[in-house]
């Protein structure tokens, strides 16, 4: 494994941008397109998948040397039930009106493929402490990309942001539109393509 | 011969554990024959034998409310008994909204001065053009992954050939009926009855791990040459959101068994559609000029858009 060596910085880094969930490994991409409509969304499921993230890759970790390897995949999956069940709880009871409009998605972060993968890949493998800033940085990624996801489509769809009104107008509405999230999604991708040739671009310059 | 034979016996017990599924979920009374819609504002009730027309005129016997807010009565206007009194017309004084099943509840049905007991029915529309909606409109009015956004990871997988595209869909299909089922009888008569609803994802989650590898090993043993064409797609099934997401909306709208067996055929075969579709574009698009930016996911992402543009066109259109 090339993580092992990174430093926990590295680790914390590396979810956000070279590994973003959302835009470079399209992992957990249900929700980057079904409810980014508004920023607020996005804070939310974002936060549920970071506690969710962090706690079942520490829970693992933790406990990776009791876990048969043969049982290890129902293990993780069973973890992250419970704490996604936690995270479903907690939200029905201190914000009902949000989770009302998030609907299933909040309990279907258990069939998110990025969690089991993080599990599967990292805190299986190393100490508590990396894993821990492993999840912290995929989680924080994942929020980064629905954030931008919400803003973008927030804000050109009905012209505000976390609610407050911007523009005084509605630009373009289409982004508002449930399908429009494919295209955001595509094109955030392609841009993140762009920023990747030009960077390589500069290197061969530069070399 | 003798594999043949396994697998007839095996669809015996399948075919005698819905029949008995079936039959396990009729909760009608046993003096209410049927019970249907008529007009925009009437209900009709047959009985087994003749009622009392004092006991059918009068409204105070009768309540009758939409079966997701039991709170909201119905305010009847009239009662009439036919000429052989055993049918009854209830007559509304608002339309009702026949897409909601209603529940009738009858209160000490007298027949001949004896009583009946009293009675919780359930009003529905035409049951199989019902059944066929619910189908359909998993299928392709509600399609999961063009206007539910589910099942988006394996979806942009497994569709870059039509052969994966199908295989995934069959398979996907089987275990989505296998699971449902499955988490439909758990909700219904574990879940529900001890109060445990809060288990309810660690149970479907571990319910479908269970199926899938059920029908990996069955598979395996039954039918080693499906097997080798379908065993790859297996590991996949797990990893999409809408084999999780059937469950819970079962659980959540109460369905009854026929029910949930029509959405759980509806989102295997939606999502089959769904891969079909994008498979068939996206074997085009390799042979396509695409700028380099855009190359693979992005312009997936795109055309997958497009495909859900056309989907809206479906929506709050009702079949029957």
């Amino acid at each position: 494994m090339a993580h092992t060596k990174k430093s926990n910085s590295q680790l914390f880094v590396n979810g956000i941008l070279s590994e973003n969930p959302i835009f470079r490994l399209a992992l957990s991409m249900c929700p980057a397109v079904g409810i980014s409509t508004t920023v607020m969304n996005g804070i939310l499921l974002g936060v549920a998948v970071l506690f969710v993230q962090v706690f079942s890759s520490c829970t693992i970790s933790a406990i990776k040397n009791y876990i048969h390897p043969r049982i290890r995949i129902p293990t993780y999956t069973l973890t992250i039930a419970t704490w996604v069940t936690v995270i479903d709880l907690v939200l029905a009871a201190y914000v009902p009106a949000a989770y009302k409009e998030m609907g299933i998605f909040v309990k279907l972060i258990v069939a998110f493929a990025i969690i089991t993968m993080r599990l599967e890949m990292f805190a299986a493998k190393n100490p508590l402490i990396p894993s821990f800033w492993d999840a912290v940085g995929m989680g924080l990624g994942f929020l980064f990309g629905m954030v931008t996801l919400g803003a973008v489509r927030e804000i050109l769809g009905s012209g505000t942001f976390l609610g407050f009104d911007l523009l005084g107008a509605k630009p373009l509405l289409f982004f508002i539109l449930p399908a429009a999230g494919f295209f955001v999604v595509g094109f955030m991708m392609a841009i993140y393509n762009y920023m990747d040739l030009v960077f390589k671009r500069m290197k061969e310059k530069k070399g | 011969m003798k594999k043949v034979q396994r697998q007839r016996i095996f669809l015996g017990w399948f075919l005698l554990v819905g029949i008995f599924l079936l039959a396990g979920c009729d909760s009608e009374h046993r003096f209410v024959k049927r019970t249907a819609f008529k007009g925009s504002n009437q209900i009709v009730i047959t009985f087994a034998g003749p009622v009392d027309e004092a006991w059918a005129k009068k409204l105070d016997h009768y309540a009758v409310y939409e079966k997701q807010d039991p709170d909201i009565l119905l305010s009847l206007a009239a009662a009439a008994l036919s000429q052989d009194k055993t049918t009854v017309t209830l007559t509304f004084q608002e339309p009702l909204n026949q897409e909601q099943p209603h529940v009738l509840s009858l209160r000490e049905i007298l027949s001949a001065g004896k009583s009946q007991g009293t009675a919780l029915v359930t009003v529905k529309k035409a049951y199989l053009g019902y059944l066929l909606s619910v189908l359909l409109g998993a299928m392709i009015i509600k399609n999961f992954v063009f206007t539910k956004y589910l099942g988006l990871c394996v979806f942009f997988g497994t569709s870059q050939k039509k052969s994966t595209a199908v295989g995934m869909g069959v398979t996907f299909t089987l275990v989505m009926v296998a699971s449902a089922m499955m988490s439909w009888f758990m909700y219904q008569f574990v879940l529900k009855p001890f109060r445990l609803d809060f288990l309810q994802i660690v149970v479907f989650i571990g319910l479908v791990s269970l199926s899938v590898q059920a029908v990996d090993t069955i598979l395996r043993k039954v039918n080693p040459a499906l097997f080798k064409a379908f065993g790859v797609y297996l590991v996949l099934v797990i990893a999409n959101c809408i084999i999780l997401a059937v469950p819970l909306i079962l659980a959540n709208n109460e369905y009854n068994a026929m029910e949930s067996l029509m959405l759980a055929v509806g989102a295997g075969g939606g999502f089959l559609v769904a891969l079909f579709l994008m498979s068939s574009v996206r074997e085009r698009l390799e042979t396509a000029n695409v700028p380099p930016t855009y190359r693979g996911l992005p312009i997936a992402f795109i055309t997958a858009g497009l495909f859900a543009l056309a989907f809206m066109g479906f929506s709050g259109m009702s079949i029957f």
